[in-house]
């Protein structure tokens, strides 16, 4: 297989710009620090996969699973996450930059209101670090909500469309023990025209530039 | 451990020295009130283990976290309770991974606190006597078993704990990580227990895990592990 090797995409805003729901402090480590880290473990691991490929050591293979799994779940999900954010003072900010994926979560969850109050008791019930999901099944088209756990992504035949990184360090320096706080600030910096981008794209369209990584795991 | 986990009315703790098992005292009696699992208070100050572990980490650690752990504990096992008295087996089921999560919290944060110690009373250190014998037995030497279990540490990917553990079938010691608030039970008994969720370091290291990992051995309490073997 090819060793690819993948590099930390910038972010589209400045690490102070999701302030003050989110701060710089917690941007730069969590974009410089954490994410670069699941990086350079993912390219560490396509490595040594490539080498027990062209030895055929089928077991060795195997055994590099459980780290490609989690350090590319982890490079894709914080891919998506960044950017489905943005600052609050943007237009895209509100819910009216994204009328189809409205209309549709207003229909099926009754108001956006009680859509985010859903996904924000979804994200307080994550026992241990993990992620939560807005999604969209690809067969039926329903919009659905789910959580992953630690680095996993969203399983096959669903569309992510909004990911909230949940692990403790995504707002713990700011929060700390106060999850809450955190999980309610995120609609102020919600994306919502990445969103509608994603509701109306096809699947592979999500992931972008990751959509053959996605595919390896 | 049990006593320090729960603080039984004063009834109830003399139906249960009386020599009555709490479950059919439970049902003997229906003024029986099943004990309320409570924080325990730590056996040192919050700033006790400084530098290892700064005053505030423990002090959020203990108040909010381990506190959070024991309420949603007890209001699961009220809900179980709940469940049982209507015979509500499918809501039995519901509850289990609930009071996996909040029971272990509180059993696993509670054992932590106990196998720390400040280092100038008792913390750091080697371990003495059998505990010695048996982790040399496992691990060779001191120094080896802790490079392993920081690389367990490190190993754990989202939230979870290692522990030395003590296979009750074969005797030996042995490392063993367990995610997220899975409590160490069954044929393994615990004897150290390492904290690895962020809550437990963040604050003071960052993503920098690998340093709360080396330094902890420095506040570790070995004659607690060692009574526990």
């Amino acid at each position: 297989m090819a060793s690819a090797k993948y590099s930390l995409p910038p972010l589209p805003y400045a690490y102070d710009a999701l302030e003050p729901s989110i701060s710089a402090q917690i941007m730069t480590l969590h974009h410089t620090k954490h994410h670069q880290t699941y990086i350079n473990n993912l390219n560490a691991t396509l490595a040594s996969q490539a080498t027990a490929t062209s030895k055929q050591d089928i077991v060795a293979s195997l055994h590099l699973q459980n780290a490609l799994n989690f350090n590319a779940g982890g490079h894709i999900n914080h891919t998506l996450f960044w950017e489905n954010l943005v600052p609050a003072s943007s237009p895209n900010a509100q819910p009216t930059a994204a009328p189809k994926l409205a209309a549709a979560l207003t229909a099926h969850f009754g108001s956006l209101e009680k859509f985010q109050e859903k996904f924000t008791a979804m994200l307080l019930g994550l026992k241990g670090s993990g992620w939560g999901w807005l999604v969209q099944d690809t067969e039926t088209g329903n919009l659905e909500l789910t959580t992953s756990r630690d680095q996993d992504i969203v399983p096959v035949g669903k569309k992510p469309i909004l990911g909230v990184d949940f692990w403790e360090h995504a707002y713990y320096l700011q929060y700390l023990n106060d999850k809450a706080s955190y999980a309610k600030g995120i609609w102020k910096i919600t994306n919502w025209k990445v969103l509608e981008a994603r509701y109306e794209s096809g699947y592979e369209g999500v992931f972008g530039p990751l959509a053959g990584l996605r595919s390896s795991i | 451990m049990s006593a320090t986990l729960f603080r039984t009315s004063t009834a109830a703790r003399s139906a249960l020295r009386a020599g009555a098992a709490t479950r059919a005292a439970s049902a003997a009696s229906t003024s029986f009130v099943r004990g309320k699992a409570t924080l325990p208070d730590l056996p040192y100050d919050y700033g006790a283990l400084e530098p290892t572990i700064s005053g505030k980490i423990m002090e959020l650690h203990h108040k909010n976290h381990h506190q959070t752990y024991v309420n949603s504990f007890n209001t699961a096992t009220e809900q179980l309770q709940a469940a049982e008295s209507k015979q509500d087996i499918a809501a039995q089921i519901a509850l289990q991974p609930v009071i996996n999560f909040h029971g272990g919290g509180h059993i696993n944060h509670t054992l932590f606190w106990e196998n720390l110690a400040p280092s100038k009373n008792g913390g750091g250190g080697e371990p003495a006597g059998q505990l010695k014998t048996a982790i040399e037995t496992s691990y060779g030497s001191l120094s080896s078993f802790k490079t392993k279990f920081n690389a367990a540490l490190a190993g754990i990917q989202g939230s979870g704990w290692a522990w030395l553990v003590k296979d009750t079938e074969t005797g030996q010691v042995q490392i063993r990580t367990y995610a997220n608030q899975d409590p160490v039970v069954g044929k393994y008994k615990p004897l150290l227990g390492i904290d690895a969720w962020e809550h437990a370091y963040y604050l003071q290291y960052q993503n920098r895990k690998a340093e709360y990992f080396s330094a902890v051995w420095d506040v570790v309490n070995w004659k607690t592990v060692e009574k526990r073997l």
